[in-house]
């Protein structure tokens, strides 16, 4: 350690840089496995849009663990949660969803997903203060209350809104794609992507840029210093779950609008998708979040055009590797 | 109190339950005539021995394993893909055997291994990630597995229903093949309980205890955790797996729906936290209470559900439909967890005492 005088900048923290080569490279190592390049770039399109998407449903998830040490298992229920509750908004305007009118489809989609994402944020409100709260710092108990409540969600919105599958065309201006050449790019991907990418971008501006966002990632580093320090911890974090729940609400609406339909199962194979992604960023981190989101979509979907039976195995298998490599996950941001 | 291997269930009420519950359940061929009650029955022994291995994990280890009905599936599909790729033979039945239980070990030990080598707070989504593939491996596998529809065999001739062992008019019951494969099933459940009762009885137990109290303790105290996590976790795997062998012979089929899925690992959770964890004798509290609501409260359900729409209540038919009983389980899973967090057993034992059993990690 070389001393610095009072004068000096203080030095910058290393870039650790390895994990976002990572999907670039593996972005690369497929060109010539897939052969030819206009099905490349599609794929490549189709990973990024997936995990945008993928990223937006599990950043509040990984937030919510670095912040306050909670595994929320129901984390699945907001996602499907918030897809229902946009078709309470796209069904009675389904005429102007198919009128071919960016604007008019925008007009309604949009306050779908706000709906959507108030819905899914006060049901975290909710959650956090009847599951979560009497079980801070019970790892056991927390994975199984939000267990329960997932189990509960789940089967409040089949008795809501019945057992069967809920359509959910796209609007029309969103169907089709962009021909480039002899390269196709749906572009209700391109939308999903934008969105992903906005979602980033204010959540790292957020949390590198304003003292709310200080406090977050100081918490995450170290709660009983911040405590100490007098800040209500416990307030940040009601306000760090209800943003994740929002967002997973959101991440449904977009979900479901890619899938084009709602069913209140959805949630668990991605529950699943959301957990490798967040154990591979490393739990806590945003920046590992966001790469872990691609990587999977990526192996998702170069994988299932190569060997397409293997989709879900070669998740897994990802995670073995990437553990192996850093075994807790791609940036350890906390020292639990 | 050997058998028991001193750990006798601590409370007049209790016994008298378990006592209530075997005998019933010894009886059940001669007491409750006709096929439901049977099954019923079958399944409580079968999900006894399943809940208390599970609870060998979650009670007495304190790690949450979504990964305990990929075992059972295991042995449910090992000894069913045998019966029917080689005939209703003994032979088919040792071949699956000794195919579906070292693979589940072996899984486990695989599970147990990688899992516990990073973060530990990791198992329980590892876990519950590495079953969902395998339930997708096995629907893809169709040649192997029968994909969706699963596999149906028959079974060796001692065991058929067809057989009669003794004929009515000795003892006024016939004594079949099938009320000797409930007895099979109902002797094997009872042999893994009372061996996993010795197992954490044992020295062994205890060291799991402690890991479950505090892992950093029992470290410095010498303990080597990662061993004994995954020594845990392969006698779970294979007690697991041995139950999936009984289920698929009582059902003579193996499914994804009856074996594998998903609802079948929180049908799990809930009838090990109802029943109490860590107790070992919560597994058969929880599993009994579990199956005769699943079996006998949606019938109740669908009549009150009819009721409450023939008066015009609305939502309420929704949300009393026999298909919604989950809903109101798992609303009694999460006050269970909250207010009795040691289950029935733990109720019983102290009366509502303020000892919560079971990790603070």
């Amino acid at each position: 350690m070389t001393d610095l005088a009072a004068t000096d900048p203080l030095p910058k923290p290393k870039r650790d840089l390895a994990p976002v080569l990572l999907p670039i490279a593996l972005a690369l190592l497929m060109i010539p496995l897939i052969g030819s390049t206009s099905s490349w770039l599609t794929l490549t399109a189709a990973s990024l849009a997936m995990g945008m998407m993928i990223f937006i449903m599990a950043s509040g998830l990984t937030l919510v663990f670095g912040l306050m040490d909670v595994l929320n298992f129901g984390h699945g229920a907001f996602i499907a949660v918030g897809a229902y509750v946009a078709t309470l908004v796209l069904a009675p305007f389904a005429a102007s969803i198919q009128a071919d009118s960016l604007w008019m489809n925008l007009a309604v989609l949009a306050p779908a997903a706000l709906l959507s994402m108030a819905v899914s944020g006060a049901l975290g409100l909710v959650v956090e203060r009847v599951l979560i709260l009497p079980v801070y710092g019970q790892h056991l108990k927390q994975i199984l209350m939000t267990t329960g409540g997932l189990i509960v969600a789940e089967q409040t919105l089949y008795a809501l809104w019945g057992p069967q599958i809920i359509p959910m065309p796209l609007p029309a201006s969103l169907r089709g794609s962009f021909i480039l050449g002899d390269v196709a790019i749906a572009k209700y991907r391109v939308l999903a992507m934008l969105i992903g990418l906005a979602v980033f971008i204010a959540i790292q501006l957020v949390l590198n840029r304003t003292k709310l966002g200080l406090l977050i990632r100081a918490g995450v580093e170290n709660r009983e210093m911040v405590e100490a320090l007098g800040y209500r911890i416990r307030r940040l974090f009601l306000g760090v779950f209800m943003t994740g729940s929002a967002l997973a609400g959101l991440g449904g609406v977009m979900w479901a609008l890619y899938r084009e339909q709602v069913h209140a199962s959805m949630s668990d194979d991605l529950t699943v998708l959301i957990f490798i992604v967040v154990i591979i960023g490393g739990l806590g981190s945003i920046g590992g979040c966001f790469i872990g989101a691609i990587l999977v979509a990526m192996v998702a979907n170069y994988g299932g055009f190569l060997v397409p039976k293997l989709a879900l195995v070669s998740n897994i298998l990802l995670m073995v590797a990437i553990l192996m490599w850093r075994p807790r996950g791609l940036y350890a941001v906390t020292s639990r | 109190m050997m058998i028991l291997s001193g750990d006798p269930p601590r409370s007049r009420v209790l016994t008298l339950l378990l006592v209530v519950i075997i005998l019933a359940l010894a009886a059940t061929p001669f007491l409750f005539p006709g096929a439901k009650a049977l099954n019923v029955a079958a399944k409580i022994c079968v999900f006894a021995a399943l809940v208390a291995s599970y609870d060998l994990l979650l009670g007495y280890t304190g790690s949450v394993s979504f990964a305990h009905t990929m075992f059972y599936g295991i042995g449910s599909y090992a000894i069913a893909i045998a019966l029917y790729g080689m005939g209703p033979n003994w032979a088919a039945v040792a071949t699956g055997i000794v195919t579906g239980l070292p693979l589940a070990a072996l899984l486990a030990l695989a599970i147990g291994l990688f899992s516990l080598r990073v973060a530990a707070i990791f198992f329980a989504m590892i876990t519950l990630a590495v079953a969902s593939a395998f339930q997708v491996l096995a629907s893809q596998l169709s040649w192997l597995t029968g994909g969706e529809d699963g596999r149906s065999f028959q079974l060796p001739e001692l065991l058929r229903p067809g057989t009669v062992l003794i004929s009515k008019n000795l003892f006024g019951f016939e004594i079949n093949g099938r009320i000797l494969t409930f007895y099979l099933v109902f002797a094997i459940s009872a042999l893994m309980i009372l061996a996993l009762l010795r197992v954490v009885n044992s020295p062994f137990g205890r060291v799991l205890q402690a890991i479950r109290e505090n892992r950093f303790r029992a470290e410095a105290l010498g303990f080597r955790t990662v061993f004994h996590l995954t020594y845990a976790n392969c006698l779970a795997a294979l007690v697991a797996a041995s139950a999936g062998i009984l289920n698929a012979l009582w059902l003579r089929y193996a499914g994804p729906d009856t074996s594998l899925s998903f609802s079948i690992m929180l049908d799990i959770l809930l009838m090990v936290v109802i029943g109490g964890m860590g107790t070992i004798y919560g597994a058969i509290i929880g599993a009994t209470i579990f199956i005769l609501a699943q079996n006998y409260l949606q019938s109740l359900m669908g009549v009150a559900s009819k009721a409450a729409s023939e008066a015009g209540l609305p939502l309420l038919p929704g949300l009393l439909h026999p298909d919604r009983w989950l809903l109101w389980l798992g609303l009694l899973f999460i006050a269970s967890v909250y207010f009795f967090p040691t289950g029935v057993v733990g109720r019983l034992r102290h009366g509502g005492g303020k000892k919560t059993v079971g990790p603070s990690h």
